[in-house]
C-alpha cells in the first residue's frame, strides 16, 4: 500500500537519543505508528514487523498502532538512523525534507536490524 | 540553587538543586538529560586506541591542517564559549562552520533572509497572548514544559492562564499538543503554503479569491480560523518541522512571516520558530557576529561566505566536497540521510561529544567533553535568543569543550603564526 | 613595548590648552609628562597628534545588530580583512564584530558606546562586545519602557527609582540610562504608540514626560557620569521637532555644573518640521536654539547616503517604516522591558526626504555650539560608522558641502544648509570627536592627552589648520591615520590593522539596597521567563568598573 512517510520527534526518541546504543533507543526509532484502520488493512498487529521502502532505499521496522491519530495514509517514523535510512538528501534549500515522502508499507517476517547492523549498512 | 536544563530549546532555567537534582519541575526529557545514566565515552581515542588528550587533540590538528576543506559541524549542543573558539577554527584552517540548523530551520533562516522576522521573546506568549497557534509543531514531545512555562497554562500579567487563552493546533495528524489545544485543524501534508496564503487572502478581504476546500479546511473552517486569529488582542505563532520539512520549505514560512505581517496591520502578532537544540540558537548567532552568517559558512578564501545549498553539512558530503570532519556536540551518522553518511565514513572524522552515539562509531578521533549544563558552564540561548547561563554542578574529569577547543586553536595558530585572537 | 615618545607633532588637545608642537610620551599605556629613555621614538614632524576618537553613540553589539546580519546576508559580502595574522572581518554597513573593532581603529577611534542594550539580553550584547577588539566600549541598559520604571513613576517613588537602576547597572554591567520612545514602545504591544509627551501608555497610565523626569531626577541622585540618553518620542516622523523641544525643555528643572542633564541622541531624526513627507522641512535651527539655550547636548545622526539598516528599540516607528518601504521587517518585543525592530533602507539622493535628512544632520552640526555636538551616524541607522572622516569634511569645508549637493536632490527649497557658511576648524573637530564625547560621559581618562591620559593616540598627516578648500586632503588623511595607538601599543599604522588587542569594559557600580525594591522585584519576576538568579551578566573579558 501506498502512504506519506513524515518523521517525527517523538517523547522516547528525545528520551534516548543521548543513550544510541540502549536498548530504549532502539525501541523509540526502529519503528513506525499507522493508523488502526491501515493496520487492519495490511492484517498488522502491534508488534509486527513492516517492510517501508522509499525511492531512496528500505528498512524493516516494528509497527505500533498510532496511539493518538496518525490519519489514514500516513506513516509515522520517528527521527533517527533507521528513518534516515531511506530518506533523501537532495533539496533546493540545503535542508533534506524529512517529511511527506512517498512510501509503500508491506508486512514482513524479516528481522529488524540491531543500531550496530544498520549502522554498518548505512556505512556501507 | 538553580540550574538549568541542557536539553531543549526551552532552557528551562527553574531546576532546583541541591546535592542532586529535584525531579519535580523535570518534563521526561530533562529527567533523562539530568538523572538517567549514559553510555559515555570512556576517554580520548585515535583509530579506536586509548591516548591522552595531548596525543587526540594533536592528532585532530594535524587531520584539520591536512585537510584541503574540513567541515566543523554541530555545535548545537555546547555553550558560545566554545561555539565561538569553533568559528574561529574554522576561519583558521580555512574550512566549512555549519550547525544543526542546516537540517531544522535552514528554512527557516532562509525565510527570514527575505522577509526578516517578526518575533517577541517567550514572556510575551506567557503575559499577553490571548490567541497561542502551535503550526506543525508538538511542544508536548520536543519542548514539554513550552505550555505550562510559556504559552498554555502558564499564569501572565494580562492573560492568567489557559481559560483566557484560545490555543489553536495546526498538524497533519492529532498530536498530543492539539489535545491540549481549544482548536484542531487538521491538514493535509504539504498543504501549508496553500492554507497560509488562504488565510492572508481573507484577512486581506479577498474571501472571493479562495476556493471551497483548500488542504483539507473547508471555506468556512478557514473563515472561522481567520475570524479567531483576528479576535487577538495579542497573539503569537509558534511553528516547527512541520512547515521546514516539508514541500515547499522556506516559503512556507515566509507565508507564516507574512501572515503575521498581515496580522499587525490589525492587531498584534508575533512568530516564533520551535528551535530543538538548547542551543541552537547560539550556534546560529555567535557565528553571525563572528563570521556574518548564522550556518554554511566557508572560509576557504580567507574570509567568510555563505551559500546553504553548497556549504551545508548535508549538501557537501553529498557532493563529497569535504575532506575532513570534526563533530561536535551533535549525531550525523544518526540524523543524516544515508547516502551523505558514507561519505562520512571514507574521510577523517573528528568527534567531541560526551557521549556515545553512532557518530563515535566512524570517528577517527573521539574526544570525549564534559557535558554542558553538568560539568561545565557557559552561555546559551533559548528559543527567543535569550540567553540563560548554564551552570557546573558535577565534577568531572573530562575537559570541557571549550578546553578541547581552545588546546586545537592554539596549536592551529602556533603552526601557522599569527596573533591570538580569541 | 612599554614606553614610546611621539616627537615633533603639533598636538592639538583642547581639553588641556594645548595647540602647538610638543612631545608626547607614553608609559605602560598611559600618557606621561615625560621619559628618560623612550624604547621607541615616532616622528610626527608636519603632522597633528590627538587624542583617540569616542564614539557616543553606535549599535555595535547584541541582538538587533546580529538580527540585522542574519537577515540580511547580502550587507556581509564584502571582504574587508582576510584571516591571516588577525582575524576576517566582512561587511558593507553591517559588520561582524572583528571587522567593527578593526574598522574603529582605522579611523582613530578608540572607544565605543553601545547604546540600546535590552537588560533581558544584556549577557548577549556583552558576549558581542567582548568579540570586538581593540576599542574600549560601553553599554547602556534600556529603561523608558520598563515595567518596574513605570511604576515607580507612576508612584513618584524616585529613591526606589534609583536603587532600581543601580540594581540594574550592577546586573547587566551598564553603563548608564537609555530611554527610548518612552511609553510608545509599551503602547505597541496593544498596537499603539503615543504621541506627545502627556499622552500615557497603556499599563499603567504613565506619560513620557512622567518617566523622563523621574529617571533624570534618579539619575542626578545617584550621579551617573553620563546623563539621560534620550531617543525622543515621534522619532522619524514630520513635525517631530517640537515634542524635541518639549523633551530638552523638561531639564529646566535640573541642574548639574559638570555636565548636561540629558543627551538627545541622533537628533537629526527629531529635527523634522512639516506636517507629513510631502512638506517635510527642517527644522533644525528650533532644535539647535533649545539646545544651545539648555543644559543638554546632541549627537547628530548624521544620514549617510547609500545603504544603510534601522534598528532601534523603537518598535511602533520601524513597524512604520516597514509600512513605508515593503521591505524586511524584524520585530523583538521583550517581555516587561522594551521591544525592538529592524528594517533595511536606502538612502538616495534622488528622493527628496532623504536628501533633506542628510542636510539636517549636517545643519545641526554647524549651528549646535561646538562643545554640545558630537559627530555620529546613529549606526547603522543613519550609515556606516566609518564615515566619520566624510562627515568632519563635509563640516570642515562650504566648499565640498557645494560639491556634495550638486548631486543631491534640490535640498534649498527645505534647508537652510545652502545658506550656511560656517567651517569648524580642525580643532572643532577634535572637540566634536573626543573632547565632548569624554565630557558627555563623564570620562576623564581619555578625549584628552594629558597627564595619566589613556595612551589612546591618533596621528593625521594633516596640519593643524587645513586649509577648506582642500578637502579631499582633509578626508585622504581623517580616513587613513599614520599611527594610531590604543592603550600605548601600535594598533594601526598608515591605514592598516597592524596588532589585534583586546579593549576594556567600563560600567558604572552605584550602591543600592535591594530589600528597598524587593518586593517588585519579586512581583516582577513572577512575569519574567527567566528566574531572578539567572538574571544579569556574570562576568565580562575586562572589565573597568567606575565607582
Ligand atoms: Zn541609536
Amino acid at each position: 500500500m501506498e502512504f506519506t512517510l513524515v518523521t517525527a520527534r517523538t517523547m522516547e526518541q528525545g528520551m534516548f537519543v543521548e543513550d544510541k546504543l540502549s536498548e530504549d533507543y532502539f525501541k523509540a526509532t526502529a519503528c513506525c505508528e499507522m493508523n488502526p484502520e491501515d493496520m487492519n488493512a495490511l492484517g498488522l498487529k502491534d508488534g509486527d514487523r513492516v517492510r517501508v521502502t522509499t525511492q531512496y532505499g528500505s528498512v524493516v521496522l516494528y509497527v505500533k498502532r498510532s496511539v493518538l491519530d496518525v490519519p489514514r495514509g500516513v506513516v509515522m517514523i520517528p527521527l533517527g538512523i533507521y528513518a534516515n535510512r531511506i530518506l533523501p538528501s537532495e533539496s533546493g534549500t540545503g535542508t533534506p525534507i524529512y517529511k511527506n515522502v512517498r512510501c509503500r508499507v508491506e508486512k514482513t517476517d524479516e528481522e529488524v536490524l540491531s543500531i550496530e547492523e544498520i549502522v554498518r549498512e548505512v556505512v556501507g | 540553587m538553580k540550574v538549568s536544563c541542557p536539553f531543549c530549546g526551552n532552557v528551562c532555567d527553574d531546576i532546583n538543586f541541591d546535592g542532586e537534582v529535584e525531579r519535580e519541575k523535570l518534563c521526561p526529557l530533562g529527567e533523562s538529560k539530568l538523572t538517567r545514566e549514559k553510555k559515555r565515552i570512556p576517554y580520548p581515542m585515535v583509530e579506536g586506541e586509548r591516548v591522552s588528550y595531548d596525543e587526540a587533540i594533536e592528532r585532530a590538528v594535524e587531520i584539520l591542517l591536512n585537510a584541503k576543506r574540513p567541515l566543523l559541524y554541530g555545535w548545537a549542543s555546547t555553550v558560545n564559549e566554545a561555539i565561538r573558539l569553533g568559528v574561529i577554527l574554522a576561519e583558521k584552517v580555512g574550512g566549512v562552520y555549519d550547525t544543526t540548523s542546516s537540517v531544522c530551520h535552514g528554512p527557516s533562516i532562509l525565510a527570514t533572509i527575505e522577509e526578516g522576522l517578526p518575533g517577541g521573546t517567550l514572556g510575551q506568549a506567557k503575559n499577553r497572548a490571548d490567541v497561542v497557534v502551535f503550526w506543525g509543531c508538538n511542544p508536548a514531545e520536543a519542548h514539554p514544559r513550552h505550555p505550562t512555562r510559556y504559552s498554555v497554562m502558564v499564569k501572565g500579567f494580562l492573560v492568567e492562564g489557559r481559560r483566557l487563552r484560545k490555543t489553536v493546533v495546526v498538524d497533519i495528524r492529532k498530536t498530543a499538543t492539539a489535545l491540549l489545544s481549544s482548536k484542531f485543524y487538521m491538514i493535509k501534508p504539504n498543504s501549508d503554503f496553500a492554507i497560509l496564503t488562504a488565510l492572508r487572502s481573507i484577512i486581506n478581504g479577498n474571501d472571493s479569491a479562495v476556493p471551497n476546500e483548500v488542504g483539507g479546511l473547508s471555506k468556512s473552517q478557514l473563515r472561522e480560523f481567520a475570524e479567531l486569529l483576528l479576535s487577538a488582542k495579542y497573539g503569537v505563532i509558534f511553528f516547527g518541522m512541520g512547515a521546514t520539512h516539508t514541500r515547499g520549505q522556506d516559503r512556507n514560512v515566509e507565508a507564516l512571516i507574512k501572515l503575521v505581517q498581515t496580522l499587525n496591520r490589525h492587531t498584534r502578532y508575533i512568530l516564533q520558530p520551535m528551535r530543538g537544540h538548547f542551543n541552537v540558537t547560539g550556534a546560529d548567532a555567535v557565528a553571525c557576529w563572528e563570521a556574518g552568517y548564522g550556518y554554511a559558512i566557508d572560509f576557504s578564501r580567507g574570509y567568510p561566505r555563505f551559500n546553504p545549498t553548497e556549504f551545508s553539512a548535508v549538501q557537501l558530503l553529498r557532493r563529497r566536497d569535504c575532506d575532513a570532519m570534526l563533530v561536535v556536540g551533535s549525531d550525523p551518522v544518526a540524523h543524516f540521510p544515508f547516502d551523505v553518511v558514507r561519505h562520512m565514513a571514507k574521510i577523517p572524522v573528528i568527534q567531541i561529544d560526551p557521549h556515545y552515539n553512532l557518530t563515535t562509531k566512524v570517528a577517527n578521533v573521539v574526544i570525549p567533553s564534559a557535558i554542558s549544563g553538568i560539568e561545565a558552564e557557559g552561555t546559551v540561548y533559548r528559543m527567543d535568543g535569550v540567553p540563560v547561563r548554564l551552570k557546573k554542578f558535577r565534577e568531572s574529569e573530562f575537559w570541557s569543550d571549550y578546553e578541547i577547543l581552545k588546546a586545537m586553536l592554539e596549536r592551529v595558530v602556533e603552526r601557522k603564526g599569527g596573533d591570538v585572537v580569541w | 613595548m612599554v614606553s614610546l615618545e611621539v616627537r615633533n607633532g603639533f598636538v592639538i588637545d583642547p581639553m588641556n590648552g594645548v595647540f602647538e608642537v610638543k612631545d608626547v610620551f607614553v608609559k605602560d599605556g598611559r600618557i606621561v609628562e615625560s621619559l628618560d629613555k623612550p624604547e621607541m621614538v615616532v616622528d610626527a614632524k608636519g603632522k597633528v597628534v590627538v587624542a583617540g576618537g569616542i564614539d557616543v553613540h553606535a549599535h555595535v553589539a547584541g541582538g538587533k545588530i546580529n538580527m540585522g546580519r542574519k537577515m540580511r546576508p547580502e550587507e556581509m559580502r564584502y571582504p574587508r580583512f582576510k584571516s591571516d595574522n588577525l582575524r576576517s572581518g566582512v561587511g558593507r554597513v553591517l559588520l561582524t564584530s572583528p571587522a567593527i573593532g578593526y574598522e574603529y581603529a582605522r579611523m582613530g577611534y578608540t572607544t565605543v558606546v553601545e547604546p540600546a542594550m535590552p537588560a533581558l539580553y544584556s549577557i548577549h550584547t556583552h558576549e558581542e562586545l567582548d568579540s570586538i577588539p581593540i576599542v574600549d566600549k560601553m553599554a547602556l541598559p534600556l529603561f523608558g519602557n520598563w515595567h518596574f520604571v513605570f511604576k515607580f513613576v507612576k508612584n513618584d517613588e524616585i529613591e526606589k527609582l534609583s536603587n532600581f537602576i543601580a540594581w540594574v547597572l550592577a546586573k547587566t554591567k551598564g553603563f548608564g540610562v537609555k530611554v527610548v520612545n518612552p511609553c510608545g514602545v509599551e503602547a505597541w504591544m496593544f498596537h499603539g504608540n503615543v504621541y506627545s509627551l502627556n499622552d500615557t501608555d497603556p499599563l499603567f497610565g504613565v506619560s513620557p514626560k512622567e518617566v523622563i523626569t523621574g529617571l533624570i531626577s534618579a539619575i542626578e541622585r545617584l550621579k551617573l557620569p553620563h546623563s539621560l540618553h534620550i531617543h525622543c518620542n515621534l522619532l522619524g516622523i514630520p513635525g517631530n521637532y517640537e515634542v524635541t523641544l518639549e523633551t530638552i525643555k523638561l531639564t529646566r528643572r535640573f541642574e548639574n555644573s559638570e555636565r548636561q542633564v540629558m543627551h538627545v541622541t541622533h537628533v537629526q531624526f527629531n529635527s523634522y518640521a512639516g506636517e507629513s513627507w510631502k512638506d517635510m522641512s527642517s527644522g533644525a535651527e528650533f532644535v539647535a536654539k533649545e539646545v544651545n539655550r539648555n543644559n543638554v547636548t546632541v549627537d547628530m545622526g548624521q544620514v549617510i547616503l547609500g545603504h544603510a539598516t534601522t534598528m532601534t528599540a523603537d518598535s511602533p516607528f520601524q513597524y512604520e517604516l516597514f509600512k513605508i518601504f515593503k521591505t524586511k521587517w524584524s520585530n523583538l518585543d521583550v517581555e516587561l522591558e522594551t521591544g525592538s525592530g529592524i528594517v533595511p533602507v536606502y538612502y538616495s539622493p534622488k528622493v527628496r526626504v532623504h536628501s533633506l535628512m542628510w542636510a539636517i544632520g549636517l545643519e545641526i552640526g554647524l549651528l549646535v555650539d561646538v562643545d554640545k555636538v558630537v559627530i555620529s551616524t546613529d549606526y547603522p541607522n543613519g550609515g556606516p560608522f566609518y564615515s566619520y572622516p566624510y562627515i568632519a569634511t563635509l563640516l570642515m569645508s562650504e566648499k565640498f558641502r557645494e560639491e556634495e549637493m550638486k548631486r543631491i536632490a534640490n535640498v534649498e527649497r527645505y534647508s537652510i544648509l545652502p545658506s550656511l557658511s560656517e567651517e569648524r576648524t580642525l580643532e572643532d573637530v577634535v572637540k566634536m570627536t573626543r573632547v565632548n564625547p569624554a565630557r558627555i560621559l563623564g570620562l576623564n581618562d581619555r578625549g584628552h592627552l594629558g597627564e595619566n591620559a589613556k595612551a589612546d593616540l591618533v596621528i593625521y598627516d594633516l596640519p593643524p589648520e587645513p586649509n577648506p578648500r582642500d578637502y579631499e586632503s582633509i578626508l585622504k588623511a581623517l580616513s587613513n591615520p599614520s599611527l594610531v595607538l590604543k592603550d600605548g601599543k601600535i594598533v594601526v599604522k598608515e591605514g592598516r590593522v597592524v596588532k589585534h588587542t583586546w579593549g576594556e569594559t567600563i560600567w558604572v557600580k552605584r550602591d543600592y539596597d535591594e530589600e528597598l525594591i524587593g518586593d517588585e522585584l519579586e512581583d516582577f519576576f513572577n512575569y519574567y521567563t527567566v528566574q531572578r538568579d539567572n538574571y544579569g551578566v556574570p562576568h565580562v573579558r575586562r572589565e573597568v568598573v567606575l565607582c
